[in-house]
């Protein structure tokens, strides 16, 4: 048996969600590579909608579908990671890994950097006609006359591992779980046991804390007077060093905005979790109850005390599904008796809209945030004598020439609204609804193929 | 005599909202470990179910991590439908921590030191 400790492995985040910053990855990298060990760069691009709405991309255009920005998240990075030897993991792939891989490689040729060796994880896109009764079953009664978009079965670390182990530079997938582009990778340089749940577990919760890019770093957490993060313009993204155990250290790049102290990390650890003692990823049951963190240095804060559970038998499908059209409208009121016009203004729209369905009306300036879609809490306010309020108003319809009827009422106050409101402003949106099942684990294996 | 201050709740946590589909989760987090037990005591599932009433939320659970000195709140059925349902403007509801943060707590005025911030505290 070896004794020497293997290398402490760094992964840095350069992106949190699809929208987010593009020039973030240059100093992750930078900071990777003068570390001088193991390292890999991810980027996790895909929220629940992101895989559908790349799905519609797609349709449209078979060479699309994957995340639109992979041009601006690599181009700057591409050749340093490939010179510097720091591995690429990203689930960017979204609807169409295999055209977001042909997509570097065009980048690596036009850069003229080395011919990267590319993997793309398959296995996780159940629309196909052989997963049709897999997907019925698994959906039972909900399946009902939904118009589907897209199903994703959230793979697991696995098929990224082996695409690392056998010598990917760049690992492409499309619907991971968010932790996984974490553990994959540890799990590929530590080589530990597949079931080691307490090692796992502890590298998925390191994978939680990057996986939202900047929210671990200082984003989403300032609030002056109470929270102050410095140079909120130039936060750093995350890194992870995690050691043989799985434990890790979240630090960031020197010299960029932000900060990461036992706070940072505390809210970032909690950030969508259910029951600490239970977060379920294809890789392992992660359990946080007995978790601690402690400050080591400025913008150094580790994390122990994870424990893991056996993985769960089944793997969460998302499936996205077309709903219709929300439609949107505002318009302002300002001056003396502003929120009494504003008010006015949605009783009208919603006379006038009357068996459309709900009619959602905000008071910008006056409560248009905390309050609730059936108006309860609006009501229940008198008039506060706001002097600058823009009305906002919403509905959905399954039929777009229905929620268009909307833009054209709100569009009509100018000339039969109360006085003096100005600025309107319409939108059409396509909406598209999450239903999830759980299909069993073997029915959708995960696994890499290179591009070729 | 005075012994307690009412101070917001966000001179002694502070708090970040997650979403999954209709479900939200906040945190609370000590801001000084001394603060914790108070937090336990002050801020239940039933004193932060009546502040979100008007959400309607179908189930308020809380979860304790003492090690952390921080509470885990999952509200059920209180973002309108979530993120693809809703027809409010914060779908995600990123903006209901600090709904959380208005409630006020009694503070023992030996641990004002502990508050964070210079926000009005009236003696009681």
């Amino acid at each position: 048996m070896n004794c020497e400790p293997l290398p402490t492995l760094h992964v840095g985040c350069a992106a949190g969600f699809s929208g987010d910053r593009t020039d973030a990855a240059a100093p992750v990298v930078e900071a990777l590579i003068a570390a001088g060990g193991p390292a890999v760069l991810i980027f996790e691009t895909l929220a629940e909608r992101t895989l559908a709405l790349a799905q519609l991309a797609r349709r449209e255009n078979p060479d699309a579908g994957y995340e639109p920005l992979l041009d601006e998240l690599l181009r700057p990075v591409l050749a340093r990671c490939l010179e510097g030897g720091v591995r690429i993991v990203s689930n960017f792939g979204a609807a169409n890994p295999m055209g977001a891989a042909r997509r570097i490689a065009a980048l690596a040729a036009e850069l003229g950097t080395r011919a990267p060796r590319i993997a793309v994880i398959e296995g996780d896109d159940l629309m196909g006609a052989a997963h049709r009764s897999l997907l019925a079953d698994a959906l039972g009664p909900q399946a009902q006359g939904l118009k589907i978009v897209s199903a994703n079965a959230y793979l697991g670390a696995e098929a990224i591992a082996d695409a690392l182990l056998a010598g990917a530079d760049i690992v492409v997938a499309g619907r991971v779980a968010d932790p996984s582009l974490t553990v994959g990778p540890a799990l590929a340089h530590f080589g530990w046991a597949r079931d080691d749940w307490d090692r796992l577990a502890r590298a998925t919760m390191a994978g939680h804390l990057l996986e939202c890019g900047a929210q671990v770093t200082g984003g989403y957490y300032a609030d002056p007077g109470y929270k102050d993060v410095p140079g909120l313009a130039n936060l750093g993204y995350p890194i992870a060093e995690i050691d043989a155990d799985g434990h890790c250290v979240v630090t960031k790049p020197a010299g960029t905005g932000g900060r990461i102290d036992e706070h940072t990390v505390k809210e970032q650890l909690l950030y969508e979790l259910h029951d600490p003692a239970a977060y379920l990823t294809p890789d392992v049951v992660a359990d946080i109850g007995e978790a601690q963190v402690m400050q080591l240095g400025p913008d150094r804060v580790r994390l122990s005390g994870v424990r893991g559970h056996a993985r769960p038998a089944t793997l969460k499908v998302n499936v996205c599904h077309e709903t219709g059209w929300l439609a949107e409208g505002e318009i302002s009121y300002a001056g003396p008796r502003a929120e009494a016009r504003a008010r006015l203004a949605a009783e009208v729209l919603r006379e006038r809209l009357k068996g459309l369905g709900p009619v959602r009306a905000d008071l910008i300036g006056v409560s248009s945030v905390f309050a609730d879609d059936a108006g309860d809490w609006s009501h229940a306010q008198a008039d506060s004598g706001a002097r600058d309020v823009r009305l906002r108003v919403a509905l959905h319809h399954a039929d777009r020439h229905q929620a268009e009827r909307l833009a054209r009422e709100v569009t009509a106050l100018y000339t039969c609204g109360p006085a003096g409101g100005g600025g309107v402003r319409t939108a059409l949106r396509r909406r598209l609804g999450t239903v999830s099942c759980t299909v069993p684990r073997d029915s959708a294996p995960g696994r890499y193929v290179f591009l070729l | 005599m005075t012994t307690t201050l009412t101070v917001p709740l966000y001179r002694a946590a502070h708090a970040r909202t997650g979403d999954k589909g209709n479900r939200s989760n906040i945190s609370l987090i000590a801001w000084h470990p001394r603060l914790w037990d108070l937090l336990v005591e002050q801020v239940t599932e039933a004193v932060v179910e009546r502040q979100f009433a008007h959400r309607h939320p179908s189930r308020v659970v809380r979860h304790l991590l003492p090690n952390l000195h921080a509470m885990n709140f999952v509200l059920d059925d209180v973002l309108d439908g979530g993120v693809n349902d809703a027809l409010n403007l914060d779908s995600h509801g990123k903006a209901l921590s600090f709904l959380l943060l208005d409630l006020s707590l009694e503070v023992p005025l030996e641990l004002s030191d502990c508050l964070a911030g210079h926000g009005a505290s009236k003696p009681m």
